[in-house]
C-alpha cells in the first residue's frame, strides 16, 4: 500500500508545531499503525533525522499509553480499538492519513504526538482508591458482592486511562474517566464508606486541572476504545449532587496514614 | 567469590517465615520517616512494595520509565493469580501450592521461598478484594475461580481477560493514596542508568528525567529494584516495547549476583509474525488450548487452504503423542513441539511460523454461542490482528519469549548480593526455578510487594544509620558523568544502521541459539556472534537528537547497550548448565521420548554469575539448592 501521511510534528511543549508530509510507499496491510509509524521512523533515523515522538508500550490495547487522533478521531477510524491495535488494512491504498496529538487544555503536548496525561494520575491520587493498609484486609468471602453489582464494576474499572474520552471531547472533559473510577469503586460494598468524600475530592481534582465541563456530547462513548458507557456519568452526577447534600465531618476529609 | 548465604531460616518449612517474622529487627514507628527508600518500577511489586513501605511510614521515592505508573507491563497480564484458598473444597492447600510451584519449576527453585509464597497467596486475595479488585464472582457473591496451566484444583482468581491490569490498578491506587499522604513522591518519565554504591552499600541512583534529558542524583538508606524481566532481550516477545534490563544489569556490573540467567519461558500461544515490520507478539490466553485442537499438515510445505485439507491430511501431533494430555501438555512441552514441527517444513501461514489451533469440533460439539461466551474477546482480538475471524478458519498460533525466571539474585530476605540492593518480582530469580506455572507470576510480585519487603527491609534499615549519605558524595559525581559519557559516546557515533536493526539481529541470534531448544555448538556461535554485533553497534549505530530533550531513540539505544552485553551472559549460563530442565532446553540432554532430562547429581544449584570487571570472564558461584519436603521426579505428560 502507499500512503500519504501528514504527522503533527513539535519539538517541545514551547514550539508552535505543524504538520509534515511523509509519503510512504511500501506499507503492509498487516501492520499496525505504530508499526507503520516504526518503519518512518528507521527511514527517518537512517537519514539522520529525528524518528516521530509517540507513546506506546504494551502494544496490545492494555497499557493506554498509545494516544493519537488519527483522521480527526481519537485513536482512529476502528471502534473499541486503540491506536496500537488497529492495523493498516482499515485504510485505503494511497490514502491521506492525518495525525495528531490528543488536544485538551488539560493535556499539554510534551513533543510530537506525546502529551502530559499527569492530570489523569492526579484525579485518581485525590481519592480514587479504597483505603486498606496492606495486611488489614478481611477474609476475601466476608464481602460478598452480587455478581451484577461485581460486572458492573469490571466494566468501569476496564477504563486504561488514555483521555482519549478527553481528547473526542469538544469541552476536553474528563467526565468518562472520572465516572469510571468512581463507579467501579461506588458499585461495591468495599467503596461505600468512602463513596461521598470520594466523589467530591475527585470532581474537585478534575476541575482544579483544567478539565471542561460534560454537556452530553457523548463523543466520549463513542472514542473509548474499551466501550465505557455514559451511564456512569449519570450514576457519577447523582454521586455527586447527593454527596452535596450530605455533611463530611470536619477531620473527616482524610484518613491519615498513620 | 560471593559469599552467597541465603539466610534461609532454621526449623520446619511451614514455620520459618513465622519465625524469621519474630526474629528480624524492627524500626521504631517514630523512627521509621528518617528513613528514605528508592523504588524502581511501579508494576505489581513496585507499586506494592512502595504503597506498603509508605504506610508504615517511610519516605519513599518510587520511579518509573512511563508517563504513569498504572502503565506498568504487569497491566497486560491476562490469565489470572493462584491462591490457595481452597474455596473449591478440591482438596488445594498451601501446602500443596508449595508443591506445585517447586515440581512445576522443575525443582530449581528454594523450597523455603517457595513455601512462603504459597503460604502469603492466600492474603493477597484478601488485600487486592478489600480494594476493590473485581474479582469474578458467583451469582451468590462468592469469588469464583478456574483451573489454569494443567493444574488439578481450581485455585486461579481472575478478572475477566484483565487480572493483571485490574490487580495492578489496585496497587496503584493504593500507591496514588500515599502519594497524596505525601509519604510517597512519584517521579514518573524517569529513567534509572545505574545504581550507587557508597563502602559497599546500595545508597542510591542515578537517572535520567526522559522529558528534559536532565541526569540527577538520589540517595536513599535502600534501593529496591522491581524492574522486571528481560525477555525483550530476544527483540520480538510478549514483553511491553520499553521493558528492559538495564537495572538489573547494572546492579549486576556494581557486583550483584544474576541468578540463572538463561531460565527463560516461551509461551506456546501467541500469535504469529506476520513480516519483518513486526515489533512484537501478542499473547493469545493459553486457555485457549481447552478447547482448540492443534494440528499441522502431514504433508511438507502444504500451502492449501485449511479448509482444503481434509481430516486425513491433518496430523494431531500433540494428541498423537502425548495421548493423556493432548494439546493441555505444559506450556514447554507445547513450545518445542510446534517449534520442531515448523523446523521441520510442516508450519503454516507467511513464512511457516505457524501452527493452527482449531475450535470447529468444538463449535460443533458445544455450539457457536457457548465457544464465543468463553473466548469471544480473544477471537476479536486475533480477528483485529490478523485479519481473520476464528469462527471460520483455524487460529494461527507460534511460540513467543514471555517471561524471564532468571533475575538478580536475592537472599532469603529479598536482598542482593549487595546488602542494601534489594529486588522483588520478575526481577529477581526467586520463587519459579527452571519455569514458572500460568497465574503465579502476580502472585509473586504482590506476595513480594505487599507482605515480604516491608518486613525484611526494616531488618537491613534497622541496622543502618539514616541518612547518612546524601547526594553530594563523591560516589555520586563519579556515576553521574560514567552515565553521562556513555550518553554522550552514543550521541556521537552518528552511524548508518538504526537502534532497532541491531536489535532485530541480537534477537534473532537469541532466538535461534538460546531460545526454546539450545545446544554446545549453537550457544558457542552465539558467543562468538554477539560481540560482533556489540563492536558494530557501538561504531556504525545511528542515534539521532540530542541528550536534552525526549529522545525516544536515546532511551532504545541505552537499553539496548546492555541488552547487547547481557545476552552473552545468558549464553554462558545456558552453555554451562548441561542439562534440560523447564524452560532449559538443551538437545543433548533428553529423554528417549524427546523429554527434558534433569542432571540433579550435577545440577541442582542455582549459578550465580560474578561480574569481575570489563574484558573478564564472569565467575560461576554456586547456591546449592536442598530439597527436604519435595520429592524429585521425572516430569512425564505420555
Amino acid at each position: 500500500m502507499k500512503i500519504k501521511l501528514h504527522i503533527w510534528r513539535q519539538k517541545n511543549s514551547s514550539d508552535k508545531g505543524g504538520f509534515v508530509r511523509y509519503e510512504m510507499n511500501d506499507v503492509s496491510p498487516d501492520m499496525s499503525f505504530l508499526e507503520m509509524i516504526d518503519v518512518l521512523n528507521e527511514q527517518l533515523e537512517a537519514k539522520g533525522e529525528e524518528p516521530v515522538g509517540f507513546e506506546h508500550d504494551c502494544r496490545e490495547g492494555i497499557c493506554g499509553a498509545c494516544s493519537m487522533v488519527i483522521n480527526g478521531r481519537a485513536h482512529g477510524p476502528q471502534a473499541l480499538t486503540t491506536a496500537c491495535q488497529l492495523h493498516m488494512r482499515k485504510f485505503k491504498d494511497g490514502e491521506d492519513i492525518w495525525v495528531e496529538p490528543w488536544r485538551a487544555r488539560a493535556f499539554p503536548v510534551v513533543k510530537d504526538l506525546i502529551v502530559d496525561r499527569g492530570a489523569f494520575d492526579r484525579i485518581i491520587q485525590a481519592g480514587g482508591y479504597i483505603s486498606v493498609r496492606s495486611g488489614s484486609a478481611p477474609e476475601a468471602n466476608s464481602i460478598l458482592v452480587p455478581k451484577p453489582a461485581a460486572d458492573s464494576a469490571m466494566d468501569a474499572a476496564s477504563c486504561i486511562g488514555c483521555g482519549a474520552c478527553v481528547a473526542a471531547c469538544p469541552n476536553g472533559s474528563a467526565m468518562l474517566f472520572t465516572a469510571a473510577k468512581v463507579s467501579h469503586l461506588a458499585l461495591l460494598p468495599q467503596g461505600q464508606p468512602e463513596r461521598m468524600l470520594r466523589v467530591q475530592k475527585m470532581i474537585e481534582a478534575m476541575d482544579r486541572e483544567m478539565f471542561g465541563p460534560c454537556t452530553n456530547y457523548g463523543e466520549c462513548q463513542e472514542a473509548c476504545p474499551k466501550g465505557i458507557s455514559i451511564s456512569f456519568i449519570s450514576m457519577l452526577n447523582r454521586d455527586y449532587l447527593k454527596s452535596s447534600l450530605v455533611q463530611i465531618k470536619k477531620g473527616a476529609e482524610k484518613v491519615q496514614a498513620q | 567469590m560471593l559469599q552467597l548465604d541465603a539466610k534461609i531460616p532454621s526449623g520446619p518449612v511451614d514455620k520459618k517465615w513465622q519465625k524469621h517474622k519474630f526474629e528480624m529487627k524492627l524500626v521504631n514507628p517514630a523512627n521509621k520517616r528518617k528513613y528514605s527508600v528508592i523504588v524502581v518500577g511501579t508494576g505489581l511489586a513496585g507499586a506494592s512494595a512502595a504503597a506498603s513501605l509508605g504506610e508504615l511510614g517511610y519516605r519513599v521515592k518510587c520511579f518509573c520509565f512511563q508517563d504513569s505508573p498504572r502503565r506498568a507491563h504487569s497491566i497486560a497480564a491476562q490469565g489470572g493469580i493462584n491462591a490457595a484458598k481452597n474455596y473449591q473444597n478440591d482438596g488445594d492447600s498451601i501446602w500443596r501450592l508449595f508443591y506445585d510451584t517447586v515440581k512445576g519449576g522443575d525443582y530449581r527453585a528454594r523450597e523455603a521461598n517457595v513455601y512462603r509464597l504459597a503460604e502469603l497467596s492466600v492474603n493477597i486475595i484478601d488485600q487486592c478484594a478489600a480494594q476493590g479488585v473485581p474479582f469474578a464472582r458467583e451469582y451468590s457473591g462468592h469469588i469464583s475461580n478456574r483451573s489454569f496451566g494443567g493444574t488439578q484444583v481450581s485455585r486461579t482468581f481472575y478478572a475477566r481477560g484483565q487480572t493483571g491490569q485490574q490487580l495492578l490498578l489496585g496497587a496503584y491506587s493504593a500507591l496514588s493514596r500515599q502519594i497524596d499522604d505525601k509519604t510517597v513522591e512519584m517521579y514518573p518519565n524517569t529513567e534509572l542508568l545505574d545504581v550507587v554504591l557508597v563502602d559497599g552499600h546500595c545508597k542510591g541512583i542515578v537517572v535520567r528525567h526522559l522529558i528534559s534529558g536532565k541526569l540527577e542524583s538520589f540517595s536513599a538508606d535502600a534501593v529496591v529494584l522491581a524492574t522486571g524481566g528481560y525477555a525483550n532481550v530476544f527483540y520480538l516477545s510478549t514483553n511491553a516495547k520499553g521493558c528492559n534490563v538495564t537495572a538489573t544489569y547494572r546492579a549486576y556490573k556494581k557486583g550483584a549476583g544474576f541468578g540463572n540467567p538463561c531460565f527463560t519461558q516461551i509461551h506456546p500461544t501467541s500469535i504469529p509474525v506476520s513480516g519483518d515490520h513486526q515489533s512484537k507478539l501478542t499473547l493469545m490466553s493459553e486457555g485457549l488450548r481447552n478447547d482448540g485442537r492443534i494440528w499441522v499438515p502431514r504433508q511438507k510445505g502444504d500451502k492449501r487452504h485449511p479448509s482444503q485439507i481434509s481430516e486425513a491430511e491433518r496430523l494431531y501431533y500433540l494428541e498423537e503423542r502425548y495421548p493423556s494430555f493432548g494439546n493441555l501438555v505444559p506450556r514447554d512441552v507445547a513450545s518445542r513441539a510446534a517449534k520442531e514441527r515448523c523446523d521441520a517444513g510442516f508450519g503454516v501461514g507467511p513464512g511457516g511460523y505457524g501452527v493452527y489451533l482449531d475450535f470447529a469440533d468444538a463449535i460443533k460439539r458445544l455450539g457457536r454461542d457457548v465457544i464465543d461466551e468463553r473466548y469471544g474477546n480473544l477471537f476479536e482480538m486475533y480477528e483485529r490482528i490478523t485479519g481473520e475471524n476464528p469462527f471460520d478458519e483455524p487460529m494461527r498460533i507460534y511460540p513467543a519469549p514471555h517471561y524471564t525466571m532468571g533475575g538478580l539474585w536475592v537472599d532469603y530476605n529479598l536482598m542482593s548480593t549487595i546488602p542494601g540492593l534489594f529486588v522483588i518480582g520478575e526481577a529477581n530469580f526467586s520463587d519459579h526455578g527452571a519455569n514458572r506455572l500460568g497465574a503465579s507470576a502476580l502472585m509473586q510480585g504482590l506476595a513480594d510487594g505487599y507482605f515480604v519487603l516491608p518486613y525484611t527491609i526494616g531488618d537491613y534499615l534497622a541496622r543502618v544509620k539514616p541518612g547518612a549519605v546524601k547526594t553530594d558524595h563523591a560516589e555520586f559525581r563519579g556515576v553521574e558523568n560514567e552515565v553521562g559519557a556513555r550518553t554522550n559516546k552514543l550521541l556521537a557515533i552518528k552511524g548508518k544502521r538504526t537502534v532497532d536493526s541491531f536489535h532485530r539481529e541480537l534477537g534473532r541470534v537469541m532466538w535461534d541459539k538460546c531460545g526454546m531448544g539450545r545446544n554446545a555448538a549453537g550457544l558457542k556461535e552465539a558467543l562468538q556472534k554477539i560481540p560482533t554485533i556489540r563492536e558494530e553497534f557501538w561504531q556504525n549505530v545511528s542515534v539521532v537528537g540530542s541528550g536534552e530533550d525526549r529522545n525516544q531513540c536515546l532511551e532504545k539505544a541505552g537499553r539496548l547497550a546492555d541488552f547487547l552485553e547481557f545476552a552473552e551472559l545468558m549464553c554462558r549460563d545456558a552453555l554451562m548448565r548441561e542439562e534440560s530442565c523447564g524452560g532449559h532446553f538443551r538437545e543433548e540432554h533428553q529423554t528417549p521420548e524427546g523429554e527434558a532430562l534433569r542432571n540433579d547429581k550435577d545440577f541442582s544449584f542455582t549459578a550465580v554469575w560474578e561480574h569481575k570487571g570489563p574484558g573478564r570472564e564472569p565467575e560461576l558461584n554456586r547456591e546449592p539448592l536442598t530439597f527436604e519436603n519435595v520429592h524429585l521426579t521425572q516430569r512425564s505428560y505420555k
